[in-house]
């Protein structure tokens, strides 16, 4: 068991290494000079005034040393915890602006991917073997499982927001207010979380019912299911075997669709200009802001890595075989 | 007279049409036997054992009776079979290296399986245990999940399992088909030790594997597309059968001793009919040597002598 474990956290270190590395090339070869769009937005007009604010900026973002210099400095910063300063918000350090935007995007993230994980299974369970639900209910599920993220936010934002206007189109919470932790405040918080977090939930759901009627259709089928009906079990304790182990490929596939979903909610945080990791990325390419950029795809990789462990170790702890291949059977 | 089985028919549903799978059965078994059933693949053996037990979903019951100690089975109502299912009949099934639950610790299946019977697990128990060593399994396999098994060791904790409540009534089909020759004989003879032991009253062993059933079975069941060809006591049945199909079944059986000088194993020529229009009269009469017009009626299953039944105008 901690053999394993030991293995799966050096794999999840190695791509630790390599998404660092990519992360921290993507910004610096894509075109555009960020300290060039900095200064034009200054509108600088001395030439020479120009040219020593160049010089200085370029030292301050160490961005006149060699790339390798830049890249060593860059993983020894991040071990420090410092991923240098955002040029877009400057002198803010990028960490604190990440670290601002990081709970809006956990909160709309976190009970979406498992609320509709929880409920889409237990939803598609039900609606194996029942005609009714089969032929109405799953077809929608189809439906909404192919909708894109953004496109189903719209929507919301449009008919609940617009039209309907029960809830908030953009924004964490009311410019009228300031944080703090009254009633007022919390209920205009989750009256803006509501939307961004009912598209990607929905769309979710939809998914994991159809994954979860098929794995429960087959599980029925399965020769220990006809047997235990065979000796006249109920069906409550042959779906209850069904639905657990259907629920296996279920927990692997959520660790296989992690990251769709969370560049979903990206999608879905622009739409609602959600204050976000999603709208912060929109922000940091608008105004090439390489270390704010770079510092937030790290967050993503970390958070991505992070429950894939989890759910790695997860799978090991519900499913029998697996623990019994790794200690080689005690037979 | 445990089972009483009286022109049952049941057909598969396909898109087709009707597979006239078992198409009017008719037998007795008594308290205490063990009935070796045998054919072809496909001649409904299967068929006939999952009928006693539970029809699944493509299958229809469209006509005939079971009696079980004189009660009723009611084949054609699922919810009013469930009392009878593992209380008075249970089944070994075909893929038991397949049936138990791969996720569950197996004594924990089994104590699942026996609350929504309503039995509780503790009365039973010391015989769960008792059973399993007599079967050479250690008390210690209740705690592991099936993966640790055997194949060997899995077909006889389902055999234990299968039995635990004493039916009247065990279907094994085809348990020993997967297992190796040594294997065979220990799980065939375990069989027979839990009719002597009374665990089961009586036994359907379903198997295409003549020489085994010859064995340990008390009588034999030969089927042929859907019908019951012969029935009779099994020495009768490999020493002095009367239906043309089973004489020639036994002698494409090798003997011990014989070599290829002897003359070579003749085979049944052609093929069984196919059941979605089944021939009219004899079903076998197409393969049959002595095949004459009469057979184009089908021929009532005898009595020729006490306890061998036959179905053949020639055996009449």
């Amino acid at each position: 068991m901690w053999r394993y474990i030991g293995r799966k956290l050096f794999v999840y270190l190695l791509t630790f290494v390599i998404a660092v590395t990519i992360n921290w090339m993507i910004p610096r070869f894509m075109p555009g000079d960020p300290v060039r769009s900095m200064l034009a937005r200054a509108s600088v007009g001395n030439p020479e005034a120009l040219e020593r604010m160049t010089t200085y900026y370029n030292e301050v973002f160490g961005l006149d040393t060699p790339l390798y210099q830049q890249y060593f400095s860059f993983w020894g910063g991040l071990l420090r915890g410092d991923l240098g300063v955002s040029v877009m918000l400057y002198p803010e350090p990028v960490t604190d602006v990440i670290l601002r935007a990081v709970p809006f995007t956990l909160a709309v993230l976190l009970p979406a991917i498992l609320l509709s994980w929880v409920v889409g299974n237990h939803f598609g369970a039900f609606a194996a073997r029942s005609k009714i639900l089969d032929n109405t209910i799953l077809p929608l599920g189809y439906v909404l499982t192919a909708t894109p993220y953004m496109w189903l936010a719209l929507l919301l934002a449009w008919s609940l927001g617009v039209v309907a206007g029960v809830f908030p189109v953009a924004n964490g919470y009311s410019f009228s207010l300031r944080p703090e932790f009254t009633w007022l405040f919390i209920s205009d918080l989750i009256s803006h979380w509501f939307l961004p977090f009912l598209s990607m939930f929905v769309v979710a759901l939809g998914g994991w019912a159809i994954g979860m009627r098929n794995m429960i259709i087959y599980e029925l089928e399965a020769d220990y299911s006809n047997y235990l009906q065979a000796l006249g079990a109920p069906r409550r304790l042959v779906r209850k075997y069904a639905f657990r182990n259907a629920m296996l490929p279920q927990i692997t596939g959520l660790a296989v669709q992690l990251g769709t979903i969370i560049a979903g909610s990206l999608l879905t945080e622009i739409v609602f200009n959600y204050p976000g990791l999603g709208t912060l990325i929109i922000q940091s390419l608008n105004s090439r802001d390489f270390f704010l950029l770079q510092g937030i795809f790290l967050f993503v990789v970390v958070g991505v890595l992070i429950a894939n462990f989890i759910i790695d170790i997860v799978y090991v702890l519900v499913d029998p075989r697996t623990r019994v291949q790794m200690t080689g059977g005690s037979s | 007279m445990t089972l009483r089985v009286n022109d049952l028919k049941v057909y598969y549903q396909t898109l087709r049409g009707d597979v006239h799978a078992l198409d009017g059965v008719t037998f007795d078994l008594a308290d205490g036997e063990i009935m070796g059933l045998a054919g072809e693949s496909g001649c409904g053996k299967t068929t006939l054992g999952k009928s006693l037990i539970r029809l699944d979903s493509r299958m229809r019951h469209v006509g005939g009776t079971i009696d079980l100690d004189g009660k009723d089975v009611p084949i054609a109502d699922d919810d009013a079979m469930v009392p009878l299912r593992y209380h008075e009949i249970s089944l070994i099934p075909q893929y038991a290296m397949s049936a138990l639950n791969p996720t569950r610790k197996i004594g924990r299946m089994i104590n699942e399986l026996l609350r929504s019977r309503g039995v509780r697990p503790a009365d039973i128990s010391q015989e769960l245990t008792r059973r399993l060593e007599l079967v050479g399994l250690d008390a210690d396999v209740l705690n592991r999940f099936p993966i640790e098994l055997s194949g060997g060791m899995k077909q006889r904790v389902v055999m234990v399992m299968a039995t635990l409540l004493n039916p009247s009534l065990l279907i094994a089909d085809e348990v020993t088909s997967a297992l190796d020759v040594s294997t065979q004989r220990s799980v065939a003879e375990s069989l027979v030790e839990f009719r002597d032991r009374e665990y089961v009253k009586s036994m359907v062993f379903v198997t295409h594997d003549i020489s085994l059933v010859y064995q340990m079975a008390d009588t034999i069941m030969v089927m042929y597309a859907g019908r019951i060809a012969e029935k009779a006591p099994a020495k009768t049945i490999i020493n002095a059968p009367r239906h043309p199909y089973t004489q020639m079944l036994i002698s494409a059986l090798p003997e011990v001793g014989s070599t290829m000088e002897q003359g070579r194993l003749e085979g049944i020529p052609g093929t069984p009919p196919g059941l979605l229009n089944p021939p009219t009269g004899c079903r076998f009469k197409d393969r049959c040597p002595m095949a004459f017009s009469k057979c184009s009626e089908q021929p009532p299953l005898l009595e020729i002598e006490p306890g061998h039944w036959a179905a053949c105008w020639k055996t009449g």
